[in-house]
């Protein structure tokens, strides 16, 4: 009962994406209530699908990139080579997080110009550290017991790494992974006030035109989209924990 | 063999420091020189600024700094070097920018480079390394701190630096900083204190009907994953048709846009880490603490006063911690939208390129995050050091 209502509530809000997405007009009688003097209730300075598709293209590249570098970065710091490096780490990652997503977007526009540039370097570093902080956390939650056995049963350093410590890990990489994904789908929004192109832009078209029917369609696109695809990424990390053999925390 | 001992005496996290600084000094320019605020800079390295005695001197430091880093095994020495030279640093940007300005003049203009930057950031990390390694009491690492603020507040009051640009900048906008800085902090304790007194009540209620907690925290997650620009564009039409239908909501100042719309979704982001913490942090009571006290008698609401809500405080105040962290860094966004705070400076600066007025409202946000993150954690570890 609780999954049937659970998928509606999904597919009601799929569709009410594409809607928006791709015939933004069928919702007029909705958005034109919203508009004064006759002002555009659709916005149509760039298609709302190619805006979206721009979002996405900046989220999943930003997060592949720090995806493999955060964790390539924590199985390094976990190593006995890299200890030197993981008290430093640790502290930055905390530290980071203190900086506010705008500061970095912000900041990133000296060094590359306006653009797509400053606001991918933005979410991949700000996408770096809670991927880097749950691979860690993961990697050391790991028993010493099952290290002990895995190396009794003769592995080598790589392929407890790959057998052992990572599977063991991956629920908590994964979880990183998806809070990663929310907080750059956000930033991204941010991202339009330095000219990436993404749905933004229309939440701020509305804003600054004082027209509230971009405002809703853009806020209602972005909190859509964020909202489904946090929920399938959870979707995902549950059938990834079950194959592998671990409950889903 | 002596030469493998050499090597691993190296420590490798100094390597890596030093390599940055050294290709930061001797490719990036130290300052920009600028004859007003939108002409090009003219880049100077460091080592063109060497006739300086400062910069002698600052060179001198970051040689020593340099060797520390790499040699020196004891952290306390390593911090007190490392400090000496972030001061020089500081002293030098000032003398040197002021050496550039020509005299009387009020439209040039002092930049950092991005070797000054990396230089602050490399001692600046050489400095957390020592602070880390030597493991400061909680209490002792507020005062550590004060103590950097200290001296930080020094070297901008005593007009060392009043020759850089962001430090020009905040002298045509003192006042407007000022109240900048009020709204900032009004809208991020604000939402933590109303936070606060909805979610500790309505985590308590999860954690005693097991049946709303699955809802509730779902719920909340839900508005965590929405961006907060979204949100915050969201909130403005329920509110602006409240403003403009009932007087009595326009009267006490609820308006579309400003402070409103930014205040409640502060308090909604907010929400899901403090119930979620007082939820769990209830939940890792030992219930027999809990029976033995039933058995003497208490009353529900005194055990919960007495003994749930005292074990359960330190994890409780974890997710305050989170949500004030939060907060202050989510304020910035509410200037898009009329809500006041440094944002302000940081798109405004944004609009028109002046990356000093960007500083100007980036770097006391982060102070902000950054101070209250240390104090709060210095709170949470003392409490969890005397309970246990």
């Amino acid at each position: 009962m609780k999954l049937v209502v659970a998928n509606l509530f999904r597919l009601a809000a799929l569709a009410l994406l594409l809607i928006l997405l791709f015939r933004t007009e069928w919702l007029s009688f909705m958005l034109v209530p919203l508009t004064s003097n006759n002002a555009p209730a659709v916005y149509t300075q760039n298609s709302l699908a190619s805006l979206a598709a721009g979002h996405l293209q900046l989220v999943i590249g930003s997060i592949v990139c720090s995806a493999v570098l955060a964790v390539v970065g924590g199985i390094f710091v976990t190593r006995e080579s890299g200890a030197d490096f993981l008290p430093l780490s640790r502290a930055i990652a905390n530290a980071g997080q203190t900086f506010p997503p705008v500061a970095v977007l912000a900041l990133a526009v000296p060094a590359t110009g306006f653009g797509a540039m400053p606001t991918l370097i933005a979410l991949f570093l700000y996408g770096l550290l809670p991927i880097f902080e749950n691979t860690v956390a993961g990697l050391k939650q790991v028993s010493p017991q099952v290290l002990d056995a895995a190396d009794g049963m003769g592995m080598n350093g790589t392929q407890r790494l790959l057998r052992v410590e990572l599977p063991l890990a991956l629920p908590l990489i994964l979880e990183g992974l998806k809070v990663a994904t929310v907080i750059n789908i956000g930033t991204a929004t941010i991202g339009s006030t330095v000219a990436a192109k993404g749905l933004g832009e229309v939440i701020i078209a509305g804003l600054i035109s004082d027209n509230t029917a971009f405002i809703l369609q853009g806020g209602l696109i972005v909190g859509l989209m964020a909202v489904l695809i946090y929920d399938a990424m959870g979707l995902v990390e549950a059938a990834i924990t079950r194959r592998i053999g671990l409950r889903a925390a | 063999m002596a030469e493998t001992l050499a090597v691993r005496r190296l420590d490798r996290l100094g390597v890596v420091l030093v390599a940055g600084g050294i290709a930061a000094t001797a490719l990036m320019p130290f300052i920009y020189v600028k004859a007003n605020r939108i002409a090009a800079g003219k880049p100077m390295l460091l080592m063109q600024l060497l006739p300086q005695p400062s910069v002698i001197i600052l060179t001198v430091l970051l040689l020593l700094t340099a060797f520390a880093t790499l040699f020196l095994r004891n952290a306390p020495a390593r911090l007190a070097v490392a400090t000496l030279c972030l001061a020089a640093l500081i002293v030098a940007i000032g003398l040197v920018s002021t050496a550039a300005t020509p005299p009387g003049s009020t439209v040039a203009r002092m930049t950092p480079g991005g070797g000054f930057w990396v230089l602050f950031a490399v001692i600046g990390l050489v400095i957390s390394d020592a602070l880390v390694k030597i493991r400061l009491a909680p209490w002792m690492r507020v005062a550590a701190l004060a103590a950097y603020t200290a001296l930080l507040f020094i070297s901008l009051s005593s007009g060392l630096l009043d020759s850089l640009s962001i430090m020009k900048e905040f002298s045509t906008r003192a006042p407007q900083f000022e109240t900048e800085a009020i709204s900032h902090l009004l809208l991020a304790f604000g939402s933590l204190a109303i936070a606060i007194v909805l979610g500790l009540p309505l985590g308590i209620l999860c954690f005693w009907v097991p049946k709303l907690r699955a809802a509730v925290l779902q719920g909340l997650s839900l508005i965590q994953t929405i961006p907060s620009l979204a949100l915050f564009g969201l909130l403005m039409l329920p509110l602006g048709y409240l403003a403009t239908h009932v007087p009595l909501a326009a009267a006490i100042g609820i308006r579309g846009i400003g402070t409103a719309p930014a205040l409640i979704a502060l308090v909604l982001y907010s929400l899901l880490p403090i119930v979620a913490n007082t939820v769990v942090g209830l939940q890792g009571v030992d219930p027999s603490v809990r029976d033995a006290a039933a058995g003497m008698g208490l009353t529900r609401l005194q055990i919960l006063v007495g003994i749930d809500m005292p074990l359960a405080f330190p994890v409780i105040l974890t997710g305050i911690r989170i949500v004030l962290v939060q907060a202050i860094g989510m304020v910035t966004i509410a200037a898009l939208i009329g809500g006041g705070g440094f944002g302000i400076f940081i798109f405004q600066g944004l609009g028109q390129t002046a990356m000093d007025l960007v500083l100007l409202g980036a770097v006391p946000t982060v102070f902000f995050a950054f101070s209250s993150a240390v104090i709060l954690d210095a709170v949470i570890d003392s409490i969890r050091g005397s309970a246990a």
